[in-house]
């Protein structure tokens, strides 16, 4: 699955490179693509539309053909339909009028059987029938009828060769009876014509007498006798006896017609007489031009008159509509080519523009991370030209340090050399700045103490604040775990910097510390609070110098959290939860993480509200004065808080100008293991002495919070603390120890007292405190009076030294290895001895080595001398061979020697086989004593058994196995390390004793 | 006594130099501490029968290089006792520089062992120069009545 799926990604991505390249191939062609595009839509669009509407004219031609063609055959049918029936009428008058005699058929007969059979002509509007009557013959004709034969004009008819008077007529057309139609032009020239050819006849069109229409008469001959066959032209005139006439309404009757036939409106149809080709005769329909003229057809009309010719022209008659369906696909196809075109066009430009920028960008991406590298570089040099002058300073400082000083001495030398390593430590920080930025942090997770690096940070900062004369306290809550895991760097550094930071701000007041458990409740609050606008200006600030507020100095803080109010609920809270094995406790023990919150509390100058938020910011500082008046980068807050977030908390602050600035930060650590940090060799914590562990203390102090910090102190050396909030109460509190002595009860063996109590007017107190001690003096033994201050000066010292305190003074900021130190000083605790403290193994060591004889074996000289070099050193004889060869004679049985120390690679006879020599040696030799041994013997020395020490640098199990198995008894790593050569030579002269030589 | 403490930071910053350099490390203190009343002279003696024995060594090493058919095992022996001596005394360069000759030893890499080899010889001279120096300055500070500090 997983491959192919990165197949397709593959693909993917070839078919986007091509398009991609196709892109930028092409960047400046694109305007001209997409025109190139567009013409090419248009000419497929017109191809499209003209491809349809060539289809859509062809069907209508189509549909005007066969109409046309369908309406001219039926015409054409019913017309001769029409005609035959007046051929059979022709001959009917022809057979009943002239055949029979007397004549069958009269005007009333003829009109009946007309008008009967009239549904058999249907386009005919009558049929008259007119006697041919020679001009001889015309008196006995009108004699015989009764009437004068009249002209068309009704007018009696002029003389003439012959006549043709109507005699018989349809009803329809009665009004023909006794009209001459030889007088009519049209007719005569049909009746002449017909009786010539002896077929039907056609007028030209013309307008008919009565009805106006137009319309066509046909004219059938009747002959009075048969004609011959093939009759010649005057047999016929001879033999005619009269004509059959009908008059054929076109104009009406073929409007009947095509009313009959469906969609007879869509076409227009006109009927033409062509005969005589250059002047068309319109027979029907109208003659203006009307519809649409550009389609036309024509069919043929054979009325069966060959002499004439007509023919039907059909049109339709509204113009071809808008060809709808043929522009729909045609611009359809085109909008979405367009479109699509149109896409691909902003694409494009768009993926030239991103192109463009993506470049831009990376050339602005290799210049920022040159600059990057270069100002890495810097910070590098920078850092390194300050480290070596650094290292001379804390040289020079170890040089002092091993001279004879005064434990004062000691203590500043000491303290130079803390803050050196941590300035070095701040540089290489400063160096982190570059590496939080690139991500490339990495947190450390050790065991370490906290309480200890407070203690550094807090002696770091001491000298400085000692010299302001500000309070610097710090206190740990109890709950805190001794060793937590985590990055002890890491988190020195966020204290350090901010701790420097409330340093550097503050001139009165106070700086403090505080650590202790974050509850859920607690990390939640973490917010910034709104400091309070008229936080400014609090009258009667500093200078009076009040102690209104419950704080470390009395001044007042921005955050109420420190104050004694809440404080003390902390320490109550505390030693509840000492006392009682609640379950919340438990519960805190058994996670696996401990959430610290570290409040670092100052009276200093606060920052102004505008600053407040971008004070995290990296190169930030409130105002660009601040720099000015007191120095610094202003990397260090933003280094905090990326470090803070990458402990998994967070940091914020509470800051009322001119009153001072909260920070808090919480940081997560996980717990460690009662037994892991065990193991860790080095010291994780600073060794407080352990001299003082039962003693106790009563200390005077008014202010509660420095009570609490100066009793976290000396609880954390083991000395339990009573408190008294003045000197009186204090002195009450030592009385009734003293009195009540022989209950056993609690006896002080120091008493502390804060200066400014003391200074502040209570001298008689402490006199009275004098006296009081001394009534009962010869009891115990007088407890130590020491005093605890920020600064002293001479004067002050003097009167102290006068009032009782000759012991010592200790200065503040309290530490507790300061403070041990201090009260070690004056003889409270036992003193360490010198040189223990150094190396544990080295007296045991002592104690085993001393008076041994030892052979060492090593084919290198100078491994041989240090290794010797380094016996000795414990007292023990050393004697040395160079060889394994060399060994075994010096071994030859029975030797003094009381252990061996191998190398194991030596050539010709390398360590493994000169012991398995010495365990041959012994073993027979234990044989033979077993043999003829005196008892006395045996029982000294049991068996040969010279214990063999291989000496490895590479001590791994491998070799600890070949060890063992050719018969050495163990191995140290090469070059000696005390404590391993401890552990390999107790475990084989632990049981036995040293002989006295 | 000003003089003393000039000359003791002169031999402070040297010995500083080369702990952080890595010429020397924690052992080089080590035989330090082993240096009492008793054996006044016991780091000067150490190294210079490290100096000879180096000598040889480097000479016996070049010699078996330049051979037609190397003995690499022959060499690689000499590498590791050089290797030896030189933990013995705490010089880790040079340490350093044998372990990655054995390297080449088992490798059988004659390039890489020449390269080693000059590497070796250099930082020999290096350290020895440096070690007299400090041997001389502590000399002077002997002569000037002062005490040699302690090495942390």
């Amino acid at each position: 699955m997983g491959m192919m799926k990165i197949q397709e990604q593959a693909q993917q991505q070839d078919h986007e490179s091509f398009g991609m390249n196709f892109v930028r191939r092409n960047r400046d062609r694109h305007f001209k693509i997409l025109m190139i595009w567009i013409v090419a839509l248009v000419l497929i669009g017109f191809k499209i539309f003209n491809y349809l509407e060539a289809g859509n004219k062809e069907r209508r031609k189509e549909v005007l053909t066969s109409m046309c063609d369908q309406r001219a055959i039926m015409l054409q049918d019913q017309f001769s339909v029409s005609v035959n029936h007046v051929h059979a009428l022709a001959l009917m008058v022809s057979t009943f009028h002239y055949y029979k005699n007397p004549s069958a058929i009269d005007q009333e007969t003829f009109a009946d059987y007309t008008a009967c059979t009239s549904f058999e002509r249907p386009l005919m509007s009558g049929v008259a029938y007119a006697q041919r009557v020679v001009n001889s013959e015309r008196e006995s004709f009108e004699r015989e009828h009764n009437w004068t034969i009249k002209t068309m004009d009704r007018e009696p008819s002029p003389l003439r060769d012959e006549y043709a008077p109507v005699i018989f007529s349809q009803e329809t057309l009665s009004y023909l009876e006794s009209l001459d139609m030889m007088s009519g032009e049209e007719d005569r020239e049909n009746i002449l014509r017909a009786r010539a050819t002896g077929k039907a006849v056609l007028t030209s069109p013309f307008r008919l007498l009565g009805s106006h229409h137009l319309g066509v008469v046909l004219t059938f001959p009747v002959y009075k006798s048969r004609l011959p066959p093939s009759p010649s032209l005057e047999e016929r005139v001879k033999a005619t006896a009269g004509y059959v006439g009908g008059a054929f309404d076109v104009e009406s009757l073929v409007d009947k017609l095509l009313r009959q036939l469906a969609a007879h409106e869509i076409i227009l149809v006109n009927v033409y007489d062509i005969t005589n080709t250059s002047n068309h005769l319109i027979m029907y329909g109208i003659q203006n031009e009307e519809g649409d003229t550009s389609l036309v057809h024509i069919s043929k009309l054979d009325f069966g008159d060959p002499s004439r010719k007509h023919q039907m022209v059909c049109r339709y008659h509204q113009k071809e509509p808008i060809p709808w369906n043929a522009i729909a696909p045609a611009g359809c196809f085109f909008l979405i080519g367009f479109l699509v075109g149109y896409m691909l066009y902003s694409a494009a430009i768009h993926i030239v523009k991103i192109d463009d920028d993506f470049i831009k960008m990376q050339e602005l991406k290799v210049r920022a991370e040159a600059a990057d590298v270069a100002k890495s570089q810097f910070l590098a040099t920078v850092s390194h030209e300050i480290r070596t002058p650094m290292n001379g300073v804390l040289g020079m400082l170890g040089l002092l340090l091993d001279t004879d000083l005064s434990s004062t001495q000691r203590d500043f030398a000491q303290t130079a050399q803390v803050c050196g390593r941590a300035l070095i430590a701040l540089i290489n920080e400063v160096l982190d700045r570059a590496k939080i930025e690139a991500g490339k942090l990495e947190l450390e997770a050790v065991p370490f103490d906290l309480r200890t690096i407070l203690d550094d940070v807090l002696s770091l900062f001491s000298e400085k604040s000692r010299n302001k004369g500000v309070e610097f306290a710090v206190f740990v809550s109890d709950k805190v775990p001794d060793v937590v895991m985590g990055d002890p760097g890491r988190f020195r550094q966020i204290v350090t910097n901010l701790v420097g930071n409330s340093v550097k701000f503050t001139e009165r007041g106070h700086i403090f510390v505080k650590v202790h458990l974050a509850e859920p409740s607690n990390t939640m609050t973490i917010k910034k609070s709104e400091t309070s606008l008229n936080g400014g200006t609090k009258e009667g600030l500093g200078t009076s110098g009040d102690c209104q507020f419950k704080t470390l100095s009395g001044f007042e803080a921005a955050d109420e959290r420190n104050s004694w109010d809440t404080f003390k609920h902390l320490i109550a809270d505390e030693e509840f939860h000492l006392d009682s094995s609640s379950n919340r406790v438990a519960a805190y023990e058994t996670s696996d993480h401990v959430t610290l919150m570290v409040c670092v509390e100052d009276t200093g100058i606060g920052i102004p509200l505008h600053a407040q938020d971008r004070i995290f910011m990296p190169f930030m500082q409130a105002d660009s004065s601040t720099s000015r008046n007191y120095g610094g980068t202003g990397i260090g807050l933003s280094i905090s808080k990326c470090l803070v977030e990458r402990m998994g908390g967070q940091i914020s602050f509470v800051s009322r100008p001119q009153i001072g600035s909260t920070f808090f930060f919480t940081a997560v650590f996980e717990r460690c293991k009662k037994n892991a940090f065990k193991e860790v060799k080095k010291p994780i914590s600073e060794d407080l002495p352990s001299g003082f562990k039962g003693l106790k203390a009563i200390l005077v102090d008014g202010k509660p919070v420095r009570a609490a910090v100066t009793r976290y102190h000396l609880k954390r050396l083991g000395i339990h603390v009573e408190l008294a909030s003045s000197i009186k109460k204090g002195v009450a509190l030592f009385a009734r120890n003293g009195s009540s002595i022989s209950g056993n009860v609690m006896q002080p063996d120091i008493i502390l007292v804060e200066k400014d109590l003391w200074i502040s007017g209570e001298d008689a107190g402490m006199n009275m405190l004098q006296l009081d001690w001394k009534q009962n003096g010869h009891v115990f033994k007088l407890p130590k009076m020491i005093l605890l201050a920020t600064n002293i000066n001479n004067v002050e010292f003097q009167q102290a030294k006068a009032a009782g305190f000759s012991d010592t003074v200790i200065m503040k900021p309290l530490r507790a290895s300061m403070v041990a130190a201090c009260l070690q000083q004056v003889g409270i605790g036992k003193k360490r001895l010198p040189g223990k403290d150094m190396n544990n193994e080295t007296p045991f060591l002592q104690n085993l080595l001393s008076g041994r004889k030892i052979l060492v074996v090593d084919d290198n000289r100078v491994n041989r001398r240090v290794a010797a070099g380094a016996l000795k050193k414990f007292g023990a004889h050393v004697e040395c061979a160079d060889s394994g060869k060399a060994a075994l004679d010096l071994l030859k049985l029975p030797h003094s020697f009381d252990a061996c120390f191998m190398d194991i690679q030596m050539p010709e006879m390398d360590g493994f086989e000169a012991t398995r020599r010495i365990r041959q040696m012994e073993s027979e030799a234990n044989k033979q004593m077993n043999g003829e041994s005196t008892v006395e013997e045996a029982a000294r020395k049991g068996e040969w058994h010279t214990p063999v020490l291989a000496m490895t640098a590479d001590v791994i199990h491998a070799t600890y196995e070949e060890c063992l198995k050719c018969g050495m008894d163990g191995y140290v790593s090469k070059p000696f390390q005390e404590e391993n050569l401890y552990q390999a030579v107790a475990k084989i002269f632990e049981s036995k004793p040293v002989l006295e030589p | 006594m000003d003089a003393v403490a000039h000359l003791q930071k002169q031999w402070f910053d040297c010995i500083q130099h080369m702990l952080q350099e890595g010429f020397l490390n924690d052992q080089f203190a080590e035989l330090k501490k082993l240096q009492d009343e008793n054996n006044p002279d016991f780091v000067v003696e150490v190294v210079s029968l490290f100096f000879e024995d180096s000598q040889k060594l480097l000479s016996n090493m070049a010699r078996a290089l330049e051979q037609n058919v190397v003995d690499f095992k022959q060499v690689d022996a000499y590498v590791h006792q050089f290797k030896g001596s030189s933990a013995s005394i705490g010089a880790m360069r040079l340490k350093d520089v044998c372990v990655s000759f054995r390297n080449y030893c088992e490798a059988q890499n004659l390039e890489g062992c020449l390269r080693c080899l000059q590497q070796v010889q250099q930082e020999c001279s290096v350290l020895k120069n440096k070690l007299e120096r400090l041997f001389m300055l502590e000399q002077q500070i002997v002569a000037a009545g002062g005490s040699i500090p302690a090495i942390h």
